[in-house]
């Protein structure tokens, strides 16, 4: 049987800036897919490029970033390239997406109801009366409490939490094909985290729904994830099954933030780090770009970029393996 | 924190006043908000005026050089705590006294400055609290400028520079807008510009939840750096438990604007009493179990504006009883704390149930 076609096909993706100091490389040719009804976990160091990632995806760069190279493919058609107008229609409908700031995606003048009412009417066929009762179906699913009491509320009304859980809301309202959640669960506690996850596993397990799953909890990469993409730096560092990235991580990245979170039941005075700091766009080492904090490193690494390449069951850009 | 935090029900009126004062005491605070439809909807509707009670007589204090957490629900009033604190919102009851000195008689901004300089916040949002137009060096200099601390532009360079790589940023990064950074990176700033007006006492919500877990570690051996040398004291505001656990000395626990548990951080996490702390804790997500299914509490979250009568928890509680349904308990003293729960206030639920 032939392997199904990825929902979501992403090769060769170079995302730049161009300043005034020379053009910053911020995504450096990665490559991945998502298969429907998939959730691909991605991590990594804070600035690595997982939020321009996901928004080259849905067509959201702010320029002056802007894709440099590369295709990303939605059921096998090019998306990248698409006139505004048309990424639009596609954007909302057929990809969803859940930014990492919540604020920016609500309009702080509005009623959560009109937006919610607005963003529901934009992509099916309902009267304002019908749109609403969807709308409060949206907040309950989300755990919103006694969410006809607080639909006519402004953001601001709302706690950080409760406005994340608005944004993802919106995010479901056209049942898309596609989400892509940049720290959907960040701000929520871990009784909400529970309650939006399985939601999300089960869009993916009752429609096929493929989910972009950026987050910085490894917990919830576990739980969630079928796959995981670890990002340093721009490029992809490891990628394979959840499993074999937490419980026997290659990349000695991996290794390193695998190490660095806190454990309840274990008091240490300092937590262990991965000393000094992601290198600068404009200033990423020859070679590997995670060589100058790497306690591994050898001379190859100082000079020759390592690719992607299978190592157990998972896919590893290290000269180690 | 020791009971101090609970003197308002230990003893009444006893004020120990040989005892140094710790370093913030809030007593009884009360945040209300008025969320009444608009006017002609009561009038054409008959809706009656609804008022939100966030934070619900909640009393503890913080010893010089500690941390104590809240945590607790989303919406449960942690933020509108900590806005109260550092004079966001003004407190619908009770009091907040830095170092002995009640907020409240401190009438006018002015006189309340001298004050304020020594306590900042880190916000929730980065996003948000960051000025868009400001390069990031103006930015982290403006509490500097703005309290006078520095004169000259060479010495607040170097004092800029010096927090931006505190924070794992470069100095070189100052000429930056906000815009220009990852949403990790924007946080460490907020976090340089808390530090710049040498605060002892620092309000962090959500410090690092917006940062990847190497970064993360990096940030909380500083603040705990910090704390050692320079005897910083925090209030600390997190969902990620085991963040707390590595941070607190003690820890709040609050459901609906009230404190369920207030205990020694490490009695609460060995031994949590309050039928609300065991299942948070049992919630927690685990990197063991790949693909576990965690489950959500069980029953409705209650809604805010009309909070469940007695002890606001009893409708999702295992151990809730009629005395449960109607009287409202109040913390009480247990091992290392205090626990606001009829039945383990009537031994009822074992530590170990
Ligand atoms: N407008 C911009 N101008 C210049 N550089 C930018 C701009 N926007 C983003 N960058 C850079 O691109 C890099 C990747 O940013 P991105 O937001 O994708 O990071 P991230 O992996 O999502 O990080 P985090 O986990 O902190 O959210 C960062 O180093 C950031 O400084
Ligand atoms: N300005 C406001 N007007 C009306 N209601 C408000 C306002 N600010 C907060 N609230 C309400 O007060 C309650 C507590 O909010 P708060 O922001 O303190 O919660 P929180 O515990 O910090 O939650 P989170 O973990 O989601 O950040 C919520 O129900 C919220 O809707
Ligand atoms: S007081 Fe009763 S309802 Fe409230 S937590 Fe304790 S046992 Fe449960
Ligand atoms: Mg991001
Ligand atoms: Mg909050």
């Amino acid at each position: 049987m032939a392997a199904p076609q990825p929902l979501l096909q992403v090769d060769n993706l170079r995302i730049e800036f161009p300043t005034r100091r020379g053009t910053l490389l911020a995504v450096d040719d990665i490559s991945f897919h998502i298969d429907p009804g998939e959730v691909l976990g991605v991590v990594g160091e804070s600035g690595a490029g997982k939020s321009l990632t996901g928004a080259a995806i849905i067509g959201l760069l702010d320029p002056p970033g802007r894709i440099a190279g590369g295709q990303i493919r939605l059921d096998g058609r090019r998306i990248d390239n698409l006139p505004y107008e048309q990424m639009r229609r596609i954007r909302g409908k057929e990809i969803g997406a859940i930014f990492q700031d919540p604020l920016t995606s609500l309009n702080p003048l509005y009623k959560i109801s009109r937006q919610l009412v607005e963003t529901i009417r934009t992509h099916a066929e309902m009267s304002p009366s019908q749109a609403r009762a969807r709308a409060l179906e949206l907040l309950d699913a989300v755990g919103i409490p006694a969410a006809s009491d607080r639909l006519d509320a402004y953001p601001h009304e709302f706690s950080g939490g409760m406005r994340q859980r608005v944004v993802i809301a919106l995010a479901l309202a056209a049942n898309p094909r596609l989400i892509i959640a940049d720290e959907p669960t960040t701000a929520l506690d871990v009784s909400i985290q529970a309650q939006i996850i399985a939601l999300l596993k089960q869009l993916c397990r009752d429609h096929g729904t493929a989910v972009m799953l950026v987050t910085h909890d490894m917990g919830v990469i576990a739980e969630t994830a079928d796959r995981v993409a670890v990002m340093y730096a721009g490029r992809i560092a490891e990628i394979g099954p959840v499993a074999a990235v937490i419980k026997q991580a290659r990349h000695p990245y991996t290794h390193g933030l695998m190490g660095s979170i806190p454990a309840i039941g274990h008091p240490v005075e300092q937590l262990t780090q991965i000393d000094g700091a992601m290198p600068r766009l404009t200033e990423i080492p020859k070679g590997c770009a995670f060589n100058p904090r790497c306690p591994e490193v050898f001379d190859k690494c100082l000079s020759h970029r390592p690719d992607l390449r299978p190592a157990g069951g998972s896919d590893v850009s290290c000269w180690l393996f | 924190m020791s009971l101090a935090g609970c003197s308002r029900m230990t003893s009444a009126t006893i004020r120990h006043d040989e005892a140094p004062h710790p370093k913030l005491r809030v007593d009884g605070l009360k945040r209300y908000f008025d969320v009444s439809p608009p006017w002609l909807n009561r009038v054409t509707e008959g809706r009656p005026r609804q008022t939100l009670k966030a934070v619900d007589d909640i009393s503890f204090a913080i010893e010089p050089g500690k941390t104590l957490s809240l945590v607790g629900e989303s919406g449960c009033g942690k933020s509108t705590v900590a806005r109260c604190i550092v004079g966001l919102y003004r407190p619908s009851g009770g009091s907040i006294a830095f170092e002995g000195v009640d907020f409240a008689s401190l009438r006018s901004r002015a006189a309340q400055a001298p004050l304020r300089r020594r306590m900042q916040m880190i916000f929730q949002d980065p996003y948000a609290s960051l000025n868009p137009r400001w390069r990031v060096f103006d930015i982290i200099a403006e509490p500097v400028r703005a309290f006078r601390l520095l004169r000259g532009k060479s010495e607040i360079v170097r004092r800029v520079d010096e927090l931006l790589r505190l924070v794992g940023l470069a100095p070189r990064d100052g000429e930056k807008y906000p815009h220009e950074f990852s949403g990790g990176q924007r946080q460490r700033v907020s976090i340089a510009r808390a530090l710049a007006s040498n605060p002892e006492f620092l309000v962090c919500d959500e410090p690092t939840s917006a940062l990847d877990v190497s970064v993360q570690a990096q940030i909380l051996n500083l603040m705990k750096a910090l704390q050692r040398e320079l005897g910083l004291t925090y209030l600390f505001i997190s969902h990620d438990l085991s963040v707390v656990y590595h941070m607190s000395d003690s820890v709040g626990v609050m459901y609906l604007g009230r404190l369920a548990e207030l205990r020694d951080a490490p009695a609460l996490f060995a031994q949590p009493l309050h039928p609300y702390t065991r299942l948070l804790l049992e919630t927690i997500p685990d990197l063991d179990v790949i693909g576990r299914r965690r489950e959500p509490l069980a029953g409705e979250v209650p809604n805010p504006i009309d909070p469940p009568s007695g002890c606001s928890f009893h409708p999702r509680c295992p151990f809730a009883n009629e005395r449960c349904r109607s009287q409202r308990p109040e913390l009480a003293p247990v091992p290392g704390g205090a626990v606001a729960c009829h039945a383990v206030a009537e031994g009822r639920l074992a530590p170990d149930d």
